[in-house]
């Protein structure tokens, strides 16, 4: 019997369910492997008896804990799709300001109407079984993990970061173009794709695992920087996992 | 048959973008309640953005919204440019047409194959027609491939772009590549002409509703609008772009996280049937053509047709593309350096930046201090503008279906939300009231 599968969204820009649309013909074989019971965006139909949840967006407010640990309850793997999701994301950026401020400025006296708490990847709710990173996802990614999953297997991530890839596609050094690049603190898997489309890596697929061992030390000492300026200079994607270091 | 108590309760409504709820409640045959509202979690981006960097805005911004991420970026990119006082190349703006082309392709296609077509076909989903609509569903994954390939040439990804940067493009396309994408777009034109008939035969299914509002898009003399122009409405005329604000009127509503718009009347509409109604004379011949073929000639008050005008803009924007890329080889494309960076002086500003994106005008309006950094920001967002106006359609269509059955005014109610193509993660991005 195919794996009964489905999507849920939660404070996101449905970007990474987007790359699972846009899998084009890869999605016919996918479809092919795999049944799409619930997928809110693109069908009607919905059923709560489903295996593998892909969840999609960060938790933030308190009423969204309870669907959370529904679907945790209903799924027998829960995976987090995109950075949101994965490590709280472009969301957390809103973590490093005061909350009563950030729903004045959006809106104003009516602020109390709007719940909301700082921004947190969904395995600070539930456990989750395997991540696929970014912001987006890569397609390729996404394919490889479910892959895995449907074999079994615990889907890999690199441990390493971002200028390992960078160096292997001989990109000129964002440093040394007098640009700063959080690449030697940001965890790899994305073939270093924005420095490779002439910018900088801006730290999307978050963290690597213990930033003080995993860090490209080599470009760091070479600008005369630390791993915590590394991280503390550049705060787009970091919120959650700085506040938990 | 006639029936007297009918409640409809449609909870997160599917196949839209983003959460959104449908409440109707008849009683002895009298609409005692008819409503539209937004549970979507509210993600704070104005604030977000304050003590951010000019470099960084548009990368954060397109994260509002992952099918808009490109009308996000160049809107976000007009506003610093303007604040910034940074020009931009006749090439790059060429280029950066394209890129919306791109973006209004991929996200008119998905919409119209993915979620309109099982509405007119009697299915819940894309999914079932895979086995009994093969064809069709192969010519749509084309044609939405084509837009993809063509998002990723120009902005170096699909979703969330790369190289669209302030003052241009970290990298361009080579003339080779996009004489390719030329050569995909013109083979595309059977595949989208099959489509049209498709849609030409189904379009009869589309529920024939009338109701006069006001239209607001983007209006240039030159071209059909997109990428710039003036503010244009349907009652009142044209005005500059930096008076938005007296445009749009954003106002809260209990229950919704998202906010409502409103012009001269109760509530007025964005997107592909304002520009078509407003624009139409400057369609591409092709796009002309198509909808003459649906009869959609301005002014269409049938909002249901916003779906046949994203089918009319599809042709446009193939069509018009091409027109971009042969104005790019007659003139000779110039290159750029390798991780292009332009030069740019940091000084203090405001500037707003308007687009037409997919679903509507769309504006980011920003104010920098003298070091680059973002104090004060506002983004208006399509589908805000939008939410009055189904509102409207809503309590004017209910009474003129009460009589029919609990499914069939679900089913009617869920077209026309799905007619505006809502984005509503999109929408709850709201602004700053004063
Ligand atoms: S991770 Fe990025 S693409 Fe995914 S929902 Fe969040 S903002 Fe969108
Ligand atoms: S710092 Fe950035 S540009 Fe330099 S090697 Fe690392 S990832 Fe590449
Ligand atoms: S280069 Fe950096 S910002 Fe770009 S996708 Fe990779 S991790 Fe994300």
């Amino acid at each position: 019997m195919k794996p009964k599968v489905a999507f849920f969204d939660f404070a996101g820009c449905e970007g990474d369910q987007l790359q699972v649309a846009n899998l084009e013909e890869n999605l016919l074989d996918l479809l092919g492997q795999v049944e799409v019971v619930s997928f809110r965006e693109v069908m009607k139909e919905h059923s709560d008896n489903y295996d593998i949840a892909f969840v999609e967006g960060s938790c933030t407010r308190l009423q969204d804990e309870d669907r959370l640990k529904q679907i945790r309850k209903n799924a027998k793997l829960v995976v987090a799709i995109g950075s949101c999701a994965a490590i709280g994301g472009i969301n957390s950026l809103k973590n490093y300001k005061d909350l009563d401020q950030v729903k004045k400025t959006v809106y104003g006296e009516h602020a109390a109407l709007f719940d909301s708490y700082s921004a947190r990847p969904i395995d600070a709710i539930i456990p989750v079984d395997a991540y696929v990173y970014g912001c987006p996802i890569d397609r390729e990614d996404f394919l490889q993990v479910v892959k895995s999953l449907l074999l079994g297997k615990k889907p890999e991530t690199p441990t390493y970061p971002v200028c390992v890839e960078c160096k292997k596609n001989e990109n000129v050094c964002a440093f040394e173009r007098g640009q700063f690049c959080v690449g030697p603190v940001t965890r790899a898997g994305c073939n270093s794709c924005c420095v490779n489309e002439g910018t900088i890596c801006w730290g999307c697929r978050g963290l690597i695992d213990n930033p003080n061992e995993n860090s490209q030390k080599e470009v760091l000492i070479k600008n005369g920087l630390t791993v915590d300026d590394a991280i503390g200079k550049f705060r787009l994607y970091f919120g959650w996992q700085e506040a938990k270091r | 048959m006639k029936q007297s108590n009918v409640e409809v309760n449609v909870h997160h409504i599917t196949r839209v973008e983003g959460h959104g709820n449908i409440y109707v409640n008849i009683e002895n045959g009298k609409v005692e309640k008819c409503e539209w509202n937004i549970p979507e979690a509210p993600r704070f981006f104005e604030a977000m953005v304050v003590g951010r960097s000019w470099s960084e805005l548009h990368h954060i911004t397109s994260r509002i919204c992952g099918i808009c991420s490109i009308g996000h970026s160049l809107a976000s990119l007009k506003a610093t440019e303007s604040a910034l006082g940074i020009p931009i190349s006749e090439q790059d703006l060429k280029l950066r047409k394209l890129a919306l082309h791109a973006e209004n392709l991929q996200s008119h296609i998905l919409h119209l194959g993915f979620l309109v077509l099982p509405d007119l076909l009697g299915v819940g989903s894309v999914i079932p027609l895979a086995t009994t609509n093969l064809n069709e569903v192969k010519m749509v994954l084309q044609l939405h491939r084509t837009a993809n390939e063509m998002s990723n040439l120009i902005c170096g990804r699909t979703t969330h772009p790369q190289r669209l940067i302030p003052g241009g493009f970290s990298k361009i396309p080579s003339m080779k590549e996009l004489t390719l994408l030329r050569k995909k777009l013109q083979d595309s034109i059977p595949n989208l002409q099959a489509v049209a008939e498709l849609f030409s035969s189904l379009a009869g299914k589309l529920p024939n509703f009338k109701r006069e509002t006001e239209y607001i898009a983007l209006s240039d003399p030159s071209e059909y609008a997109f990428y710039d122009g003036k503010l244009a409405s349907s009652d009142t005329g044209s005005a500059p772009v930096k008076e938005y604000l007296s445009f749009t009127n954003e106002y809260i509503v209990p229950h919704s996280t998202a906010k409502w718009a409103k012009h001269v009347r109760e509530s007025y509409m964005v997107g592909a049937l304002a520009r078509l109604n407003i624009n139409y004379k400057r369609l591409s011949p092709m796009a002309q053509k198509t909808a003459e073929k649906f009869n959609l000639l301005p002014m269409n008050y049938n909002p249901f047709m916003n779906n046949i005008a994203q089918l009319v803009e599809v042709v446009h924007s193939v069509e018009d593309s091409i027109r971009l890329i042969n104005e790019l080889e007659a003139a000779g494309l110039q290159t750029q350096p390798d991780y292009n960076k332009p030069d740019i002086k940091v000084k203090a500003g405001t500037g707003v930046g308007a687009v037409e994106v997919p679903r509507g005008i769309l504006f980011h309006d920003y104010t920098y201090n003298e070091k680059g950094i973002c104090t004060k920001a506002n983004c208006i967002i399509p589908t805000n503008q939008n939410h009055g106006n189904i509102q409207q359609d809503m309590n004017a269509l209910v009474p003129q279906i009460a009589e029919k059955t609990q499914k069939e005014i679900e089913l009617a109610l869920e077209m026309l939300v799905r007619a505006y193509d809502p984005c509503i993660s999109c929408s709850t991005h709201v602004t700053k009231i004063k």
